[in-house]
């Protein structure tokens, strides 16, 4: 057991991930800017057209981002971050990319079941002869309550196609 | 008509056997779901979205009431039998129901909670019934200016007034706001921020931010902690029901609960957590028995489990009379409701009245049906609470895309929900809180919208938000509520904010 718990940075040093964020904070602003300045302010009777909004949102994210960079200089951006494993994260992640991608070729079932197993491997079941057709047959019981039975359009594949 | 004309009619909607049936599916499956570790009544309902997706608006609402209520029930069941409170509104019912679990009262623990939940949802929800038609004719004399004043000041509690940091606050609403000009401009019909990619131009779906922030969000967090062995669940030992003394002990803390619990949730303001708090401390000032406390008081289950339903209940009258969501759950419902093109808001009463006094006394047969099928369910939801996490978050992922393929079954959706998930994922590593991104996202254009026509009425005069008395004057409580936690924070009060927001343990 892993009691990862030590907050992992020190006080009184410019928190170099709080800087980040700002920085993407400020990045999101300027796409702001960047995309709303080809609009043409349609204004109309009032001077508030399309673009005073995002213009509006995109003022408060910067100054959000400065506090932020203040914040994170002065190292009180605080908040104790546990330590986080990223082997799970990729493993999850990268279920749910192999899904995306295999959805339309291989249909609901195939490419939910391979979610199903990536995602137990992440959470440390490391069996995946056991979990890939379990994930599968689960996720074919769970497409025919829903595609047959509530008739949402769940993308069929081989799989399915066999059967109906 | 009156307000119990109404509520007779709806019950007859309700009544119906097909509603009926539509209700108990809601509740049962809102119970199930919400059970589950780690899930709250917010994921609940946006992950049940999709089985309502083919039904027509009253069934699924009606359904939709079911699972609310069911996922409330749901989720205090599971942090009495394994102190992971699935969401900030039931950390205080862990306080004591854990502990009184642990001593081997899990019973009558999950007894009050269950019997004061119905006691709250029932008085709550007949309150719902009686003041709605009140705030809707207030509501018809709003104006654009007041909705976007109001609109402010939902903004402002959900993001900032309450939580560890104003900071983090307003940046998760700002991030929820950024997302919500995505797609085409409502009023000239340009497109903003879509950068020429056709799957943008209808905007980004609530639901689909909802489920990867809460479901993938919250399963990339929890794998990430690694292998921490299992969590400890209290076996129900002995009887579920409560004893004379277990009775005398609880109907007055349901009572108040009910008290404190349904204002805080009525005022467009927000936090159902509030009001369990406060009637925690209520039950703990009051109780003849204070050195139960911290080890298991009946009260300490009973009050703030009766205060939660009750807020829930709460916030469907700020949603139901002027569309306004003040939770994430309530922002999810309010996406349900557009499903079918319906705003919730005091047009809605008078167009579709069936519709909206079925969904009120359809809660209210929830809440019946909650009562009958738990306390005898309780071996079987106790059950659910033991599936291992790998099959457990297997499975929530599953059904967390099952949701998006079924609404939109495109490769980009997915890649979106993918996205989404992992900003989840590291605003939970930083410690930003998710509500006010979800609740910026729906609820921006709205603003967005009432803020441009109040303008093009005053032809750009912008001393106009502020001479209107009831703009003002939400304007001004929203300027408070943003301004008096940073002066707190500062003085170095602010772990009483912190509290009141506060994360698990």
């Amino acid at each position: 057991m892993n009691r990862g718990n030590h907050p992992s940075v020190e006080t009184r040093r410019p928190d170099r991930a709080a800087l980040i964020i700002a920085v993407v904070l400020a990045l999101i602003a300027g796409l702001i800017f960047w995309d709303v300045s080809r609009l043409t302010g349609l204004a109309g009777y009032s001077q508030i057209g399309p673009t005073t909004v995002p213009y509006v949102i995109a003022c408060c994210l910067l100054g959000l981002a400065v506090w932020t960079a203040i914040e994170a200089v002065r190292g009180d951006f605080g908040h104790e971050r546990e330590h986080q494993e990223f082997g799970p994260v990729f493993w999850i992640v990268g279920g749910l990319a192999a899904q995306m991608l295999l959805l339309n070729a291989l249909g609901f079932s195939i490419a939910t079941g391979i979610l199903f197993a990536m995602t137990a491997r992440g959470f440390g079941k490391r069996m995946l002869w056991l979990t890939v057709p379990v994930g599968i047959v689960f996720s074919f019981v769970v497409w025919l309550i829903f595609a047959k039975l509530l008739q949402l359009s769940l993308p069929a594949g081989p799989l399915e196609r066999l059967f109906f | 008509m009156g307000t119990f004309d109404f509520l007779l009619q709806g019950l007859l909607v309700a009544a119906q056997p097909m509603n009926l049936v539509y209700a108990l599916i809601g509740v049962t499956l809102g119970t199930a779901v919400g059970v589950l570790p780690g899930i709250g009544p917010a994921l609940t309902v946006a992950l049940l979205l999709p089985v309502t997706y083919k039904l027509d608006p009253g069934g699924s609402l009606i359904m939709f009431a079911g699972i609310y209520y069911g996922g409330m029930y749901g989720g205090s069941t599971t942090s009495i039998l394994l102190n992971t409170p699935g969401e900030s509104s039931s950390i205080v019912t862990a306080l004591e129901g854990n502990k009184m679990a642990r001593a081997g009262r899990g019973g009558p623990a999950l007894a009050t909670a269950a019997i004061g939940s119905f006691v709250a949802g029932l008085l709550a929800t007949l309150a719902l019934a009686f003041i709605a038609p009140y705030i809707v004719k207030l509501a018809l004399v709003f104006g654009p200016r007041e909705y976007f004043a109001l609109m402010v000041l939902a903004f402002v509690t959900v993001s900032s007034a309450f939580g560890d940091s104003t900071l983090r606050g307003l940046t998760s609403l700002f991030v929820g706001l950024t997302l919500a000009c995505i797609g085409i401009d409502q009023l000239t019909g340009q497109t903003r921020l879509s950068f020429g990619v056709p799957d943008l131009l209808d905007g980004i779906e609530v639901t689909t931010l909802a489920v990867a922030m809460f479901a993938i969000g919250e399963t990339l967090y929890i794998a990430a902690q690694g292998d921490r062995g299992p969590d400890k669940v209290e076996a129900v030992k002995g009887s579920v029901w409560m004893s004379a003394m277990d009775w005398a002990r609880s109907w007055k803390p349901w009572l108040r609960g009910t008290a404190i619990g349904f204002p805080i949730g009525a005022m467009p303001a927000g936090g159902a957590e509030i009001g369990t708090f406060l009637s925690y401390a209520t039950e703990k000032r009051l109780t003849k028995h204070p050195e139960e406390f911290g080890n298991g008081a009946i009260e300490g289950v009973a009050g703030p489990e009766a205060a939660n339903n009750a807020s829930a209940a709460g916030t469907l009258v700020p949603l139901l009379t002027l569309g306004l969501p003040t939770t994430a759950t309530a922002a999810i419902m309010l996406a349900g409701f557009q499903q079918y093109g319906l705003q919730p808001g005091p047009l809605l009463f008078a167009t579709n009245p069936q519709l909206v006094w079925g969904l009120i006394a359809s809660l209210l047969i929830a809440n019946f049906m909650l009562l009958v099928l738990n306390l005898p369910l309780i071996g079987l939801w106790v059950k659910l609470l033991t599936i291992p996490k790998p099959w457990l978050y297997a499975g929530i992922l599953l059904f967390a895309t099952l949701g998006t393929i079924g609404a939109n079954p495109s490769v980009f959706e997915l890649g979106m929900l993918l996205a989404f998930g992992l900003l989840g994922y590291v605003m939970r590593v930083f410690g930003y809180p998710i509500a006010p991104v979800v609740v910026g996202l729906i609820l921006g254009p709205l603003a967005e919208q009432q803020l441009r026509r109040a303008l093009s009425i005053s032809q750009g005069d912008i001393t106009v938000l502020f001479t209107s008395p009831i703009a003002a004057v939400l304007l001004v409580i929203a300027a408070l509520a943003l301004v008096v936690p940073l002066i707190l924070r500062a003085r170095g009060r602010g772990q009483v904010l912190a509290q009141l927001a506060a994360s698990e343990d």
